[in-house]
């Protein structure tokens, strides 16, 4: 019989009525390395949290070395032996190394910090993961990769028996991958299990023992990595996706225009993009596809001139346009519905008719004053248009939900009269419903002979929405895909795993 | 995001409003007519105007998500300025001219330091502080300066039209351009967005630089306006003017329910929370309490009006 150090059983857990988890099992052997995949939304992170104490489960069992256990909080997971690695570094920037690792479990001599003794520690643990760097040097001058090291001997440091990694290498380079993919082996060999979440797939088969998929709230499948093929992981993970209505492919009604709206040429930005080429017609929706730090964003922020190009040309309706900052893309009639829209698309505390008119003040002026009620009647539009659900335009955003926060970020930039649409994950945590409404807003917007650039993570939605996909890998096109060669998720699945 | 609790936001925008009636009710009743007189009232609003025309400016300031201590020393210098051109050229153009022109350039300067340098705004104005304090002394070798130009005390502290102090109509107009600046001119709203979520305002194409200067530049000309009324109310100016101001303005701005951390802001309020903090000290020297007592009794009455007015703020945002 195995030996398992984690046992979840029959785990169950809905929000507002909703079922995120439904009857899940999951088993951890010891000393193994666990690879947990699925798409957005699929439960992963639920999961995760509630392993971690950060939610609590609505039904089922935990089992930590056989013993059944309830994790109420994080400290309660931590002396049960399991550490969670954040996808967000957990690390404080002005700190020390050494003050990180033992931050809150600090090592004392009588009622002092022994310093001498936590550096020293620090440096053994470090140098016992390979990892030779001064720790007393500040976190905020270290790279990503190397605070993702830190963070893992800062879970070591106390009793870990099982470490939980959410896509660690998102954002490490190919050399600090490897290094990772070492100490990884080396815990594995030490006994130490590990939950590794990642959607590159190549790296899971590369390091994982076994492979379970979370789709839709429900394990579709637990099994050791050599019975999958990438085609039968890929299929599996897409299992019930397949009937949602929504995002499936609707036959244009107007056919993509003649007029070339945007030419992107050998454009570089720095490290994180290396001589794209690709253009938009009027009337098209090209989508750009790519793992997380794939190039994606900066593509479109260079567009939008918040990013510096460092090399190439961008061709905007026939002319080259250089954008300096936000407002001559505005002028240039260029928009940008950012990634964040908690943090980059709005002003959660104000109202949501202050939130429609900071892009565009001349529409809702009269003789240098803004006038309420254009600034209402703007806002009224937006809100019909686009069927934003909110009690009036004077609600305060951080009362309304998700999806309808999106849509008024995309009012906000519709508002603009844009030539160009650029979305960033516009369906990021947004409800299904939401979802389907803002493929149809970007449908609507087209028609109109107007050019959209769309990223997103969900590749139903790149397939529903979409004419053609270009594909960009660690900043570098390797692909261009129209509609018609894109008739499986699977094809562009493997085209962005560069497989 | 998840709760759903109604947010009692609108009783907590007129709280000021509310605590001002108690305390005018409570000294009315309390002292009688050598407070609640007709002279009396007046009188406040004269002793209020300086504070009330740099919190109108510091509403802005807050709002953006900035703090300005330096305006005090600003108020000093111009009140300086303004003497020794008067008693040099008596020309009373030249004296405005020259005392705002400073104050502003004192702005402008705060402004270029948070932006460019990136030193946060409580630092940079801290330091601008001591070398404006500063200066004002040296200008004068600390001595003081008497005014002889009685027009230039009247229309800037003096005078009044038809019973009314000028300097309260100087209040109102101060007023009357903040409000209308801050809800009905793209300036507030960029003001606004700035300090509520400044990324954000940097992805919807608001300059941040230029408006974060502006609103110090702007704050820098409404501190050396106070300081025109302080030394032509005075007929002299001395280089310990203004001292403490900054904390009196900061406090009636917030008071006034503009909250600390930017992104909402409240003329009217500001004006109101000065008016509040000037009944207050009439009040306690007319009810006969000493300097030690005033100050504590003061203290408390402004922990309280604060607590209650920002009680109901605890948003996430």
């Amino acid at each position: 019989m195995a030996d398992y150090v984690l046992e979840l059983e029959g785990i169950r857990k809905a929000f507002g009525g909703v079922p995120v988890l439904q009857d899940v099992d999951f088993r951890l052997e010891r000393g193994s390395i666990h690879a947990l995949v699925g798409g957005n939304g699929a439960g992963k992170s639920t999961l995760m949290k509630i392993l971690t104490g950060v939610y609590v489960k609505d039904a089922g069992v935990c089992r930590v070395n056989g013993r059944e256990t309830v994790i109420r909080n994080y400290n309660d997971a931590k002396k049960q032996g399991i550490s969670l690695i954040f996808q967000e570094l957990s690390l404080i920037p002005t700190l020390s190394v050494s003050e990180n690792i033992f931050l809150n479990k600090e090592i004392k001599k009588g009622r002092f910090l022994d310093i001498k003794a936590m550096n020293e520690k620090a440096r053994k643990l470090l140098l016992s993961l390979g990892i030779d760097i001064d720790v007393e040097e500040k976190i905020q001058n270290l790279s990503v990769g190397c605070c993702q090291l830190i963070e893992i001997a800062k879970a070591l440091s106390s009793n870990t028996s099982v470490l939980v990694m959410d896509e660690p290498t998102a954002s490490l380079s190919d050399k600090e991958t490897e290094i990772l993919f070492q100490i990884i082996d080396g815990l594995k060999k030490k006994g130490i299990s590990i939950i590794y979440i990642s959607h590159r797939m190549n790296e899971i088969f590369r390091i994982a023992d076994c492979i379970s998929v979370l789709c839709g709230g429900k394990m579709a499948a637990s099994k050791p990595v050599s019975e999958y093929t990438l085609e039968s992981l890929i299929e599996c993970m897409l299992g019930g996706k397949k009937n949602e209505q929504a995002m499936v492919w609707k036959e244009r009604e107007t056919p993509v225009g003649e007029k070339v709206m945007l030419q992107v040429e050998n454009l570089s930005v720095g490290k994180s993009v290396k001589e794209v080429s690709f253009q938009v017609k009027a009337g098209e929706v090209v989508g750009l596809a790519g793992l997380m730090g794939s190039g994606r964003t900066e593509v479109m922020e260079c567009i939008f001139g918040i990013r510096k190009k460092t090399g190439g040309r961008i061709f905007l309706d026939g002319r080259e346009v250089n954008f300096k900052n936000v407002r001559q893309a505005v002028n240039g009639r260029v928009a940008l519905v950012p990634e964040d829209r908690r943090r980059e698309g709005l002003v959660l505390m104000h109202s949501l008719r202050e939130n429609m008119i900071v892009t565009d003040f001349n529409g809702v002026k009269s003789s240098g004053l803004i006038r309420t009620d254009k600034m209402n009647a703007v806002s009224e539009k937006a809100v019909q248009d686009l069927k934003i659900k909110a009690d009036s335009v004077t609600t305060r955003l951080f009362h309304l939900s998700g999806g309808n926060q999106q849509k008024v970020v995309i009012a906000k930039w519709l508002n603009t009269r844009p030539k160009l649409l650029m979305l960033d994950e516009p369906t990021a945590g947004v409800d299904i419903h939401a979802k389907s409404e803002i493929i149809e807003i970007i449908r609507q917007f087209i028609r109109e002979g107007n050019s959209v650039i769309f990223v997103s993570s969900e590749l139903s939605e790149m397939m529903a929405v979409c004419d053609r996909v270009v594909v960009l890998h660690d900043g570098v096109k390797t692909g261009e895909l129209t509609h018609r060669e894109i008739d499986t998720e699977e094809v562009l699945q493997r085209a962005i795993q560069n497989n | 995001m998840r709760s759903k609790t109604i947010k009692k936001i609108d009783l907590y925008q007129y709280m000021v409003y509310i605590i001002f009636i108690v305390v005018l009710i409570f000294f009315a009743v309390w002292l009688g007519p050598s407070f609640f007189s007709r002279s009396n009232l007046l009188n406040i609003t004269r002793q209020t105007a300086m504070v009330s025309v740099m919190a109108v400016a510091m509403t802005f300031i807050i709002a953006s998500g900035q703090i300005d201590l330096s305006i005090g020393a600003v108020v000093a210098l111009s009140a300086l300025i303004s003497a020794w051109l008067l008693e040099k050229t008596d020309s009373i153009a030249l004296a405005l001219f020259c005392a705002l022109l400073v104050g502003t350039l004192v702005g402008m300067i705060n402004g270029l330091l948070v932006t460019y340098l990136k030193i946060p705004a409580f630092l940079a104005t801290l330091g601008m502080m001591s070398i404006i304090r500063g200066s004002a002394m040296w200008m004068t070798a600390t001595k003081a300066i008497t005014i002889r130009n009685t027009t230039f005390n009247n229309v800037f502290g003096m005078g009044t039209i038809a019973g009314v102090p000028i300097v309260l109509l100087w209040t109102l107009i101060a007023l009357l351009i903040g409000h209308v600046a801050l809800r009905y001119l793209p300036y507030g709203k960029k003001v606004l967005a700035i300090g509520g979520n400044q990324t954000s305002a940097f992805y919807s194409g608001i300059n941040i630089t230029r408006i974060k200067i502006m609103v110090f530049a702007v704050m820098g000309f409404a501190s050396a306006f106070a300081g025109i009324i302080y030394s032509a109310r005075m007929q002299t100016a001395r280089y310990t003017y203004g001292e403490g101001d900054e904390m009196n303005v900061i406090a009636a701005v917030v008071l006034g329910g503009t909250s600390m951390a930017g992104g909402s802001g409240n003329i009217i309020g500001a004006v109101v929370g000065s008016l509040l903090l000037g009944v207050i000290n009439n009040g306690l020297i007319i009810g006969g309490l000493d300097t030690s007592q005033q100050q504590i009794v003061r203290g408390i009455i402004i922990l309280l009006a604060v607590a209650l007015s920002t009680f109901n703020t605890k948003e996430r945002t």
